[in-house]
């Protein structure tokens, strides 16, 4: 099967992208280059390439009531116009993907969903919801661009003349462009002030190509998005995030506030193992599923995620580490040929991040 | 800038060797730095480290990827550029010239090196 195509596919390839399949799409990797790209968002403002997700809407009487017992998400306490981060879980309280759910009214919700999850999480939640509330999958009608980096603010302001410094972290706003409807919400993945974009598949190219018109952006790919996510501490679905972890093991338990009788509750606090933050000795990467041993040699995990951070100089991973030993300063990673000390972090890793700044 | 030198001999693992007297200066070549992309790490062989052509003699990392280095020759360490440790994105900027990886004494002339010309002609195959 052909991976599927963006929008923006056609202008990507035209402006020297490399090009890889993700999730069952054909996404840009990088333009000029990772590590360009990491540290012009981390300074000024990147834009990316995200129409691959998934974004279903659920209406009518009485989806309040039932999306809170279908997703981990506290809707009590989510006002209209906010939006917020949580899981649609398994009975047993695994993961089967991470979500932000958006609330526009009493009974009106966006659920953004990953592409890779997208088909099953239809499934699962046309399950869950009663007949009586309607799911529609609105992916193929809903374009999304992201802009991130601390001058982004002042970029969509120029590009949409109106004020985007007063919403708030999580919140959301419509507006228009040119003349078709634009929902901004102040969310993102890089630890910097960001929005992301939901807008037409029609529009989408003429508002990538506003905002970068504006020197302050450039396009960046989903190699520097993974660098950036993981120094501001944040999980992947199929990699800090799965069916056979909850999210309190990701560290996530604070989350979990919801008071609804919601699928996978009881088990959603249990933990096996940790999701550990850690930071490597030398500049030297580990990689996915690298083992995880004591000092001694003792094996206690396995690495999740790993990479050079850009912005900080050296290595940092995440891994899964039996419970036991979750606590350890010390770990050893088997890495190919050769072992890489780690010591245990704090998250985020990349402390500088201005997302949750008031933006100026 | 992909131009590749004809002065230097490639191995179809994308490492060059450049010919000097009884010594071999080695690295990686321009199509191989940038099919990597940006490289965050290097690890070098150590002087007198005896290298077997054909088989691996240290590794490149870049963000997304890591990669065996492949001895382009026979022969013996005798100088790592050392300078690569702190400043791995040489390999990127200059892999024909700064960006060399190590001096080798040789055991014996190289062999199955392509000049540059077929060389090239490697890559557009590889590349399809």
């Amino acid at each position: 099967m052909s991976a599927l195509r963006t929008p923006l596919a056609a202008w990507h390839e035209t402006h020297g992208a490399k090009m890889a399949p993700f999730a069952g799409w054909l996404m840009p990797i990088q333009y000029e280059g990772i590590l360009i790209e990491h540290e012009h968002t981390r300074r000024h403002a990147g834009l990316f390439d995200i129409c691959h997700m998934g974004e279903f809407r659920i209406e009518r009487p009485g989806a309040d009531e039932a999306l809170a017992c279908a997703v981990s998400h506290n809707l009590d306490t989510l006002a209209p116009g906010r939006c917020r981060y949580g899981f649609l879980l398994n009975k047993e309280g695994g993961v089967l993907d991470d979500c932000i759910v958006y609330r526009f009214g009493p009974d009106f919700f966006m659920l953004v969903v990953n592409a890779a999850c997208a088909a099953g999480d239809y499934a699962v939640l046309r399950e869950r919801l009663p007949q009586s509330v309607a799911l529609t999958d609105i992916s193929a009608g809903t374009a999304k661009i992201d802009l991130q980096g601390p001058e982004s603010a002042l970029v969509l302001e120029g590009a949409l003349g109106e004020n985007f410094r007063d919403l708030p972290y999580f919140a959301f706003r419509k507006t228009d462009f040119h003349g078709a409807r634009l929902l901004v919400s102040r969310t993102g993945y890089t630890g910097e002030i960001g929005f992301e974009l939901y807008l037409s598949p029609d529009n989408v190219e003429a508002l990538w190509t506003v905002l970068l018109r504006d020197s302050r952006v450039k396009p960046a790919g989903l190699g520097a998005r993974d660098t950036l996510r993981l120094e501001a501490g944040l999980p992947l679905y199929g990699h800090e995030l799965d069916e056979r972890h909850s999210p309190a093991e990701a560290n996530m338990g604070r989350m979990l506030t919801s008071k609804a009788d919601y699928v996978g509750r009881a088990g959603a606090m249990t933990i096996r193992e940790r999701l550990v933050p850690l930071c490597l000795e030398g500049r030297r990467a580990a990689r996915n599923s690298d083992a995880v041993t004591l000092p001694d040699g003792a094996p206690v995990g396995r690495v999740t995620s790993g990479s050079f951070a850009p912005s900080l100089g050296c290595a940092i991973a995440f891994a899964w580490v039996n419970a036991a030993h979750a606590g350890n300063e010390h770990f050893v990673i088997r890495a190919a040929r050769t072992g890489l000390d780690a010591r245990r972090a704090t998250l985020p890793f990349y402390t500088e991040g201005t997302a949750r700044r008031q933006s100026s | 800038m992909s131009n590749n030198p004809t002065e230097l001999l490639y191995s179809r693992t994308h490492e060059w060797a450049r010919l000097e007297g009884e010594e071999a200066v080695i690295g990686i070549t321009w199509f191989a730095q940038k099919s990597l992309g940006d490289i965050t790490y290097v690890e070098l062989p150590r002087a007198g480290d005896r290298l077997t052509a054909g088989t691996e003699f240290g590794s490149v990392e870049s963000v997304k990827a890591a990669s065996d280095l492949i001895s382009p020759v026979n022969g013996v360490v005798v100088a790592v550029n050392t300078a690569l440790e702190n400043a791995p994105e040489t390999l990127n900027t200059a892999p024909f010239g700064d960006g060399w990886l190590a001096r080798v004494k040789l055991a014996d002339n190289p062999k199955d090196l392509m000049a540059a010309a077929a060389y090239e002609a490697f890559c557009a195959a590889e590349k399809h």
